[in-house]
C-alpha cells in the first residue's frame, strides 16, 4: 500500500499523478476463505480490517452485490455521536466516536471525522426531562455531553429560529461537543483500502444466492461468481438482512423502511453544527462541500425501495423551514432513499446464531453510520473468538427471546 | 447605464434577430454593483452578452474564470445571486433569470472580485490538488483537520445564503388530470393537441417562459412554414381549449410512484412586484396523471478539449439562440466545432444575422448531411478531419483570442499542421442526450443507442411515454408523427376514447436529412504540454478528463466510486452537461464500453426547488396545527403559562401577578388538597369502542378484564405492546353491553386509535367494533377536592352526586346546567374527584359555569404540572415518566392490574420471558432526600459506588421529583434495581456539579396512603 502524504501527493504531482495505483485489488474469489463476510458496506469492511488487523485473519473475503459502500454507508447523513441513553448503547457508540477519533491516522485516508459537535434540541418540557435523564446517564458513564441553554445554542448555531413565539420554542438542547459528522464515502475506501492490503479480497459484483450447511453448521456460500468454501460466514448487509438470512433458514426480527434525504445546493458555511429536532423530525448539518445535508423521516410503510419518496421530504423540510427560516429560498438539489433495518427495540444485532459459524451484524435502523468502527471492532472480535464480545454480546439475537431490550426510543422519539 | 455593444439589430441580413425582444423598452438592472440595460424578454444571461459581459463566475475548486455556456436548465458556469436581504438568493442559473427591472445581480464563489480572484491561486496549485487529493493529505495531526477544514469549508460553497428570513410566501396545489405533457416543444404541444382532440383532460407544463421549445432556433418546416407559426397557432388552440391547462415557468421536478408528479411553478420571479403584492413566489403542484408524455427534449454536450471551460466557449444551440431569440452576438468572431450535424445550423444562422464566422471546424472526415450542404453553399468556410485543439486567452484567462485547430483522428494523438485561428467565440456541440431525468426518477431503464451515442428510454414500470428529441427522435416529421399518435394513445388509455384519426389529423414537416454523428469524447491538446492542460468534463465542479483517468487508475472502477471521489455530476446542475461525456473519457481508461460502465441513478428534482415551496404555506405561524381546547380562551385571559404538549398547548400553570411559576404551582395544588381545583383534562385520549366484540378487543389489548365490567363503571387499564412494556393507561367506563369509552393518555391519544385499527385491520378482521377517536369531540374536566361534591351540587341538572348514589369508579350519563354531560367519579389527585364530559361545544360555558359554582367553595384553575405533583404525593404514574418503554408493570407495582387469568393479551407472552420475570430488575419506590429542601433533578441516576470519577455502575434513576407543598418537603418517583426489596437504604446521587445528594429508599405513596380522601 502506498502510503498517503502531502509529500507522496508532491510526488506524483511531477508526474501527474500516473503512477498511482488501484486503492484496492480486484481479485477473483478463491474456492475458499477463513471466513467470508457478505456486504461490502462500512460496518461489512471494517469487520474484515479489525479482522485481519487484530485477530490476524486474513485469508479471508469480503462479498458485495454492487459496488462497495453503495448502501446506507453511501447515503446517510454522516451523523456520529456516542449520546444514547442505555448503558449498552453507550458503549457500542462511544467505542465508535472514539475510534473516529483516530480513523484517518490509523487507515491512512483522511475521513474527515470532524468533531464540531451535535446538537439536540429540547422543545417540549417532556424532550428537556428525557434528555436530562440522558445526560446524567451519559456523565456517570464518561461520555462528554452536556445540557445548554437557549443562548449557547443560539450562539453554536446562529441561523436558528430562537423565537420565544415560534411553534416549539428552544427549551434547550442536549450537547455533545465531540460529536460531528465525517466523509461516508471515505469511511468504506479507508477500510476497504486497509483491508485490502492486509490480504482481504474484497470482491464486488459478486451476489450471493445460497448459503450451505452441514449438520448446523456453515460450509460455504453459492455467488454469482461461484461455489465458496468457508466455515465462518458473516452476514452484515443492511437492507438485505431478511433476505439473506432467510438463505440460511434464520427468520430475522426486522422490518425494512426507506429513509429519506436530501441535500442542498451548495452554499458558504451557515451551519458549523449538527443539530437535530426530533420534536418537528429533522436534523440539519452543512458538509465541507457547503451543500446542507438533510434527514429525518422515513416512508411510513415497509419497502425495499432506495428512492426518493415525497411526503417525508416535505414534512422535514417544513420542520426545518421552521427552524432555520434563512433557508426558505435555498434549494433541494438532491433526494434519496436508503434501505434501512428496522428492530423492535432500535436497537441493532450483533450476534452468534443457532448454526455454527453463521454471525450476523444488522438492525441498526437508521443511525448505523456512526457506530462503524465500534461495530467492526466488536463483531470482529466475536468472528474471530467464536464467543460475543463483551460490547456485542447484550445485542445478540437471544435478547429477544429473553425479553432484554436496549430501547433507544425514549431518548430520541425519532430516527437518531 | 452603458450601451449594449453585442446587441445585434432586429434586422439584419437574411434573418430576424431577437425574435421575443420588446426593444422598445429598456430595462435597468445590476451585475456586481454595475449598472447595465436590457430589455424585456431579456434572461441575465443574454442581456449580459449584450452588455459585452464575458467573464460571469468562477469555478468551484479552481476559481477559473467563466462565461455562460449554455441556454437553459443545463447551465453550469453562469451562476449568481439575485435580490437582496431577505430576497436574496444564491445560485440562480443566468440563463433562466427573466429580466426584471431594478434586478440586483451578483457574481460567486470570488473574492475580493470577479475579475482578480484571491482564489484563483489554487489554479497554480492544481497539480498537487487533483481529484480526491484531501483523501490523502490534511492528516496530521490528526486535531488539525478542524483546523484545514475551516479554510476548505469557507473555499467550498458557491453564493452565500440570505441573511433574513423569506418575506415571500409560497403554497401547495393539486390536481389530477388524464394526460400531463411534459415539455411544450413541438413534440410536447403535437401530443398535447393530440390528446385534447382526444377529450382528455391534459395539463402541459414548460420550464420556459414561453413554449415551443427550440422551434425558434431549429431547422425544418411545419406545414411549409416556419415551426414558429404552427407553434403561435397550436398555442392558441390549446389555450382556448377547455380541457388543457397550458402551464408556463414550471418544471416537472420530480416522477414518483403511481404516477404522481411534482411540478413547481415560479409564479413571480421574473416579476418580484407581484410577490410583493401578494402573490405566492412559487406554487408546488401535486399532480396525479393517469399518462404522461415526457417531451422534455435533449440536452447538448460540449466537446472536451484544452481549456475547455474559457469564458467565450458555449453550446452551438445556445449560440444561435442567443442571435434568434435575444438579438445578442456571442463575440465578434466565432469558430464552430462539431462532430454532427446540428451545428451548422449555428453556422447557418450565425451567418445569416451577420456574425463573422471564421471556420467551422468538423471532426468528421466527410460530412454530408444536408445542413452541412447548406452552409458550404453559403459560403461558410468547413474544414473537416479537424479538431480545435486549444485556447489561447487573454486577461487572466477571461478572454479568447484564439483558437488551434489540427487534424484529429479519434484515439490516437493529434498530430500534423497545427493552426490558429483568431476568433473570439468558439460554439460546440458534441451532440445530444435526451432528457430522461424524469423517465429515471422511478426506476424507468434506459439503453445506449450507438447512433445518438447517447442513452435513451427503454422500459418503465409507469404510465409514462418519452416522444420527441426526449425519446432520442429528432427528426422533425417523425417527432411530430410519434408525439401526435402517443398523445392520442394515452389519451385513449386514460379516458378510453373512441376518436378515429387519420394521418391527415397531424401536420406535416420536413426538415433537412441529417448525416451520421461521430462520439468525440476527448480531444488532445498538441505539444508537450498535453498534461499541464486542463480538459473539463463538468464544469462547475472543475473535474477533469485527467481526473477521471486518474479515478480509474486508482481503482475506483465503478461509476458510482468514480462521481464520488471525483464529485463528477454533483454540481447544482446534476452532470446535464457532463454525465455522458465523462462516461465517453472513461471508455478509454476502463477499457470498457459505455453501456457496460453505466449510469449513476438520476435522483428528483429535474432542477432543485426551493424550500420554501416544498414547506408551501405550512410555516411559521402555520407550522402544524395548534390543538386548543374549549376553554382556550379563558386560560389566555386568566395568564395561563402554556406548554406544549403534542400539537396541544396545555396551561402548565396560572401565575396570578407577582407569581413564579413555583408560587403559582404550590398554590393551586394546596387549593385542590384543601379546598377545590378545577383542571382542563380536555386533550385526554378519548376513544370509543363499539360492536358485539368490543370487550372482546378490550380484553386483548389491556393487561386486565374489560368483559366483565358492568354497564356504567369504570376501570383502570394497562396497555402494553408486544414485547411486554407499558405504553399507555386509562380509565374505561363501559357505556352499554356493546359500547365502551376508553381513555389514554394525552399523549398517546392519536397513537392508540391507530394500534386498536391495525390491529382489528391486520390481525383481528374477525372481530365486529367499530374504534372512533373522539378526542376533540369532548371537553372534560376535573373538579378535584374537599369541595367538589358541593361545587357540582350547587348547579343544577339531574345527576345525584352524593357518596352513596355516586360511586367511586361509577359513571352517570345526564345534564348539568342544561348541558348534556357523562359524568365520571375518577381521582388522579387522591382526592374526592369527579370528571365532568359534554360536547367541545358546550365546553367553554360549563367550564365557566363551574367556576362560578365554585366560586364560594375557593375553586381555582390547575394547570398540569399541579397534576403532575398531586399525582406524585399520590404515587401514581404517569407513562412517558415512570415507564420508558422498557418497563413493565410489575416494575411498576402494578401487578395487581394484571390478569392472571386471561388466556391472551398483547404482550403477555413477552412478560413471561427470563429478563422480565426475573427478579431485581429496576422497581418503582419513593425517595426521601436527606435534606428536605433538597428537590432531586429529573433524571438523576443513583450510583452503586460512589468514586472520583466516571464510569460508576448506575443502580437506578429519578424518574419524577417535585416539591410537594402538600407534605412540606421534596419528593420523588424512582425506578432503583432490586427497590422494593431496598426500603430504608439510602442511596448516592451524584451530580454534574460534583454534588452527591443523599436518599433513603421509601414507599411510592407520600400522601393519605389508605387513600381515604377519595372515599367520601
Amino acid at each position: 500500500m502506498k502510503r498517503y502524504s502531502i509529500f507522496s501527493l508532491a510526488r506524483n504531482a511531477a508526474n501527474y499523478h500516473k503512477d498511482w495505483g488501484p486503492v484496492w485489488r480486484s481479485p477473483e474469489p478463491k474456492a475458499e476463505y477463513d471466513a467470508v463476510i457478505v456486504g461490502a458496506g462500512g460496518h461489512g469492511l471494517a469487520t474484515a480490517y479489525y479482522l485481519a488487523k487484530n485477530h490476524n485473519m486474513t485469508n479471508i473475503a469480503v462479498l458485495e452485490k454492487g459496488w462497495l459502500g453503495g448502501g446506507n454507508t453511501g447515503r446517510n447523513t454522516t451523523i456520529i455521536r456516542s449520546n444514547y441513553l442505555q448503558d449498552e448503547s453507550m458503549a457500542i457508540y462511544e467505542l465508535a466516536r472514539s475510534l473516529y477519533e483516530n480513523l484517518s491516522q490509523e487507515l491512512n485516508y483522511n475521513v474527515m471525522f470532524s468533531p464540531r459537535g451535535v446538537l439536540m434540541l429540547c422543545q417540549t418540557e417532556h424532550e428537556l426531562r428525557a434528555f436530562k435523564r440522558t445526560s446524567h446517564a451519559n456523565r456517570l458513564a464518561g461520555t462528554e455531553a452536556r445540557m445548554i441553554d437557549r443562548a449557547e445554542v443560539k450562539r453554536l448555531c446562529p441561523i436558528i429560529n430562537d423565537r420565544d413565539d415560534c411553534r416549539y420554542p428552544i427549551l434547550g438542547a442536549y450537547y455533545q461537543p465531540r460529536g460531528g459528522t465525517a466523509r461516508h464515502d471515505a469511511i468504506a475506501w479507508g477500510y476497504a483500502r486497509g483491508a485490502d492490503a492486509m490480504g482481504v479480497d474484497i470482491i464486488q459484483n459478486c451476489e450471493v444466492v445460497g448459503i450451505d450447511q452441514n449438520a448446523g453448521r456453515i460450509t460455504g456460500v453459492r455467488t454469482s461468481r461461484g461455489e465458496i468454501k468457508t466455515t465462518k460466514l458473516a452476514v452484515v448487509v443492511a437492507g438485505s438482512t431478511t433476505q439473506l438470512m432467510d438463505m440460511a433458514g434464520v427468520r430475522m426480527p426486522i422490518e425494512s423502511v426507506s429513509l429519506q434525504a436530501l441535500v442542498s445546493e451548495p452554499i458558504k458555511p451557515v451551519i458549523d453544527v449538527v443539530v437535530m429536532a426530533n420534536t418537528v423530525h429533522g436534523y440539519m448539518s452543512q458538509s465541507d462541500k457547503g451543500e446542507l445535508v438533510i434527514g429525518g423521516g422515513a416512508d411510513p410503510y415497509n419497502n425495499f425501495s432506495q428512492r426518493g419518496s415525497f411526503p417525508a421530504v416535505e414534512h422535514t423540510v417544513t420542520a426545518l423551514v421552521e427552524t432555520f427560516p434563512i433557508i426558505s429560498r435555498l434549494r433541494m438539489l438532491r433526494q434519496w432513499g436508503g434501505t434501512v433495518d428496522m428492530t423492535g427495540d432500535r436497537s441493532p444485532i450483533i450476534s452468534m446464531t443457532d448454526i455454527g459459524g453463521l454471525f450476523v451484524n444488522c438492525g441498526w435502523g437508521t443511525g448505523g453510520f456512526k457506530a462503524i468502527p465500534g461495530s467492526g471492532w466488536a463483531f470482529a472480535d466475536t468472528i474471530a473468538n467464536d464467543r460475543p464480545h463483551p460490547i456485542a454480546a447484550p445485542f445478540s439475537l437471544n435478547r429477544y427471546m429473553i425479553g432484554h431490550s436496549i430501547d433507544e426510543s425514549v431518548a430520541a422519539a425519532v430516527a437518531h | 447605464m452603458s450601451g449594449q455593444p453585442y446587441r445585434l439589430p432586429a434586422n439584419v441580413g437574411s434573418g430576424t434577430t431577437g425574435r421575443i425582444l420588446d426593444r422598445s423598452r429598456r430595462i435597468a438592472f445590476s451585475f456586481d454593483g454595475k449598472s447595465l440595460s436590457g430589455h424585456p424578454g431579456d434572461t441575465v444571461a443574454s442581456a449580459l452578452f449584450a452588455n459585452g459581459i464575458r467573464l460571469v463566475g468562477r469555478s468551484f475548486k479552481y476559481h477559473r474564470p467563466r462565461g455562460v455556456i449554455g441556454s437553459g436548465a443545463d447551465e453550469p458556469n453562469a451562476l449568481i445571486s439575485v435580490g437582496e436581504s431577505g430576497r436574496h438568493e444564491p445560485n440562480q442559473r443566468a440563463t433562466q433569470v427573466e429580466l426584471y427591472d431594478g434586478l440586483v445581480s451578483k457574481s460567486q464563489n470570488n473574492w475580493p472580485n470577479l475579475k482578480f480572484d484571491i482564489g484563483q491561486i489554487n489554479s497554480k496549485f492544481s497539480r498537487l490538488i487533483p481529484a480526491g487529493f484531501y483523501y490523502k493529505t490534511f492528516m496530521w495531526p490528526q486535531s488539525a483537520w478542524m483546523f484545514y477544514e475551516h479554510f476548505i469549508r469557507n473555499a467550498a460553497g458557491l453564493g452565500t445564503a440570505a441573511s433574513e428570513p423569506d418575506p415571500d410566501t409560497y403554497e401547495h396545489m393539486h390536481a389530477t388530470c388524464d394526460v400531463l405533457v411534459v415539455g411544450g416543444g413541438v413534440a410536447g404541444l403535437a401530443a398535447a393537441q393530440s390528446a385534447a382532440a382526444a377529450g382528455a383532460r391534459v395539463m402541459v407544463v414548460d420550464e420556459c417562459a414561453r413554449l415551443g421549445g427550440l422551434a425558434d432556433s431549429s431547422s425544418g418546416l411545419i406545414e411549409s412554414s416556419p415551426q414558429t407559426e404552427w407553434v403561435q397557432s397550436t398555442v392558441s388552440t390549446l389555450a382556448a381549449a377547455e380541457n388543457v391547462h397550458l402551464m408556463t415557468r414550471t418544471i416537472a421536478a420530480g416522477h414518483y410512484h403511481h404516477n404522481w408528479c411534482l411540478l413547481l411553478e415560479r409564479v413571480t420571479d421574473h416579476d418580484p412586484s407581484l410577490a410583493i403584492q401578494g402573490a405566492p413566489r412559487h406554487r408546488l403542484w401535486k399532480v396525479r396523471a393517469n399518462q404522461i408524455v415526457m417531451a422534455t427534449g435533449a440536452l447538448e454536450r460540449p466537446l472536451t478539449f484544452a481549456n475547455n471551460d474559457r469564458p467565450g466557449v458555449l453550446l452551438a444551440s445556445a449560440a444561435r439562440i442567443y442571435v434568434n431569440r435575444y438579438g445578442v452576438s456571442p463575440g465578434r468572431r466565432g469558430v464552430v466545432f462539431t462532430n454532427n450535424d446540428d451545428a451548422y445550423q449555428t453556422a447557418l444562422d450565425l451567418t445569416r444575422a451577420g456574425v463573422p464566422l471564421a471556420r467551422v471546424v468538423d471532426v468528421r472526415t466527410d460530412p454530408r448531411g444536408e445542413l452541412v450542404e447548406e452552409a458550404r453553399a453559403a459560403g461558410i468556410e468547413v474544414v473537416t478531419g479537424m479538431a480545435v485543439t486549444n485556447v489561447d486567452t487573454v486577461a487572466a484567462g477571461a478572454k479568447i483570442q484564439s483558437v488551434k485547430v489540427a487534424p484529429y483522428k479519434a484515439g490516437s494523438r493529434i498530430g500534423g499542421r497545427e493552426e490558429r485561428i483568431e476568433c473570439d467565440f468558439v460554439a460546440v456541440s458534441g451532440g445530444w442526450n435526451p432528457a430522461v431525468h424524469l423517465y429515471c426518477h422511478t426506476s424507468g431503464k434506459v439503453k445506449f443507442d450507438e447512433d445518438l451515442q447517447s442513452f435513451k428510454p427503454d422500459r418503465s414500470f409507469d404510465q409514462i411515454t418519452p416522444v420527441g428529441a426526449a425519446n432520442g427522435t429528432y427528426d422533425l416529421d417523425g417527432l411530430i408523427s410519434e408525439a401526435s399518435n402517443t398523445g392520442a394513445a394515452v389519451a385513449k388509455k386514460a379516458v378510453g376514447s373512441k376518436v378515429k384519426r387519420s394521418k391527415s389529423d397531424r401536420p406535416l414537416a420536413s426538415s433537412p436529412k441529417a448525416g451520421k454523428l461521430e462520439p468525440v469524447w476527448f480531444v488532445p491538446a498538441t505539444g508537450a504540454l498535453n498534461e499541464g492542460n486542463k480538459h473539463f468534463v463538468d464544469f462547475q465542479n472543475d473535474v477533469t478528463a485527467a481526473d477521471l483517468e486518474l479515478a480509474a487508475r486508482e481503482g475506483y472502477r465503478s461509476v458510482e466510486h468514480i462521481k464520488r471521489y471525483t464529485t463528477l455530476g454533483m454540481a447544482t446542475d446534476q452532470g446535464k452537461t457532463s454525465n455522458i461525456n465523462a462516461l465517453g473519457v472513461l471508455t478509454g481508461a476502463l477499457q470498457s464500453a459505455i453501456p457496460q460502465i453505466g449510469t449513476t441513478t438520476f435522483r428528483p428534482p429535474y432542477t432543485p426547488i426551493s424550500f420554501g415551496a416544498i414547506a408551501g404555506t405550512n410555516a411559521g405561524n402555520r407550522f402544524l396545527v395548534v390543538r386548543r381546547t374549549p376553554p382556550y380562551e379563558w386560560h389566555c385571559e386568566n395568564r395561563a403559562d402554556f406548554e406544549p404538549i403534542g400539537q396541544w398547548r396545555r396551561p402548565y400553570c396560572y401565575p396570578k401577578p407577582g407569581d413564579s411559576r413555583h408560587d403559582a404551582i404550590n398554590r393551586e395544588i394546596l387549593s385542590v388538597r384543601n379546598e377545590v381545583g378545577l383542571l382542563d383534562a380536555s386533550t385526554l385520549g378519548k376513544i370509543e369502542l363499539k360492536g358485539p366484540d368490543a370487550a372482546k378487543l378490550l380484553d386483548r389489548v389491556y393487561t386486565n378484564t374489560f368483559s366483565t365490567l358492568k354497564v356504567g363503571k369504570g376501570r383502570y387499564g394497562l396497555m402494553l405492546n408486544e414485547e411486554g412494556f407499558l405504553m399507555d393507561d386509562g380509565v374505561t367506563v363501559r357505556l352499554a353491553d356493546d359500547h365502551f369509552l376508553m381513555h389514554t393518555t394525552s399523549g398517546g391519544a392519536d397513537r392508540i386509535a391507530g394500534w386498536l385499527e391495525e390491529w382489528l385491520q391486520t390481525e383481528w378482521s374477525d372481530l365486529k367494533v367499530y374504534v372512533t377517536p373522539v378526542t376533540e369531540q369532548w371537553a372534560q374536566f376535573a373538579i378535584a377536592g374537599p369541595n367538589a361534591r358541593n361545587v357540582l351540587e350547587n348547579l343544577d341538572g339531574d345527576i345525584d352526586f352524593s357518596a352513596d348514589s355516586f360511586e367511586f369508579m361509577s359513571m352517570k350519563v345526564g345534564r348539568l346546567t342544561g348541558y348534556p354531560v357523562r359524568a365520571f367519579r375518577i381521582s388522579f389527585s387522591g382526592e374526592l374527584s369527579y370528571e365532568i364530559a359534554t360536547p367541545s361545544n358546550f365546553g367553554h360555558s360549563l367550564w365557566l359555569a363551574l367556576l362560578e359554582a365554585g366560586e364560594n367553595h375557593g375553586i381555582q384553575a390547575y394547570g398540569t404540572e399541579a397534576l403532575h405533583v398531586l399525582r406524585a404525593e399520590k404515587g401514581f404514574i404517569v407513562v412517558g415518566d415512570e415507564s420508558d418503554g422498557t418497563v413493565t408493570p410489575l416494575d411498576l407495582g402494578l401487578g395487581w392490574a394484571v390478569s392472571k387469568k386471561k388466556d391472551d393479551y398483547i404482550g403477555k407472552r413477552s412478560l413471561e420471558r427470563a429478563y422480565l420475570a426475573a427478579p431485581k430488575r429496576k422497581q418503582l419506590v419513593g425517595l426521601l432526600t436527606q435534606d428536605p429542601q433538597e428537590v432531586l433533578p429529573d433524571g438523576a441516576y443513583a450510583v452503586a459506588e460512589l468514586k472520583d470519577k466516571p464510569p460508576m455502575e448506575m443502580i437506578g434513576q429519578v424518574t419524577s421529583a417535585y416539591w410537594s407543598p402538600t407534605v412540606g418537603r421534596s419528593i420523588a418517583m424512582a425506578l432503583i434495581k432490586d427497590g422494593r426489596n431496598r426500603l430504608g437504604d439510602v442511596v448516592d446521587f451524584p451530580l454534574d456539579n460534583g454534588k452527591v445528594v443523599k436518599a433513603t429508599i421509601v414507599d411510592p405513596v407520600f400522601y393519605d396512603k389508605e387513600g381515604a380522601k377519595q372515599n367520601v
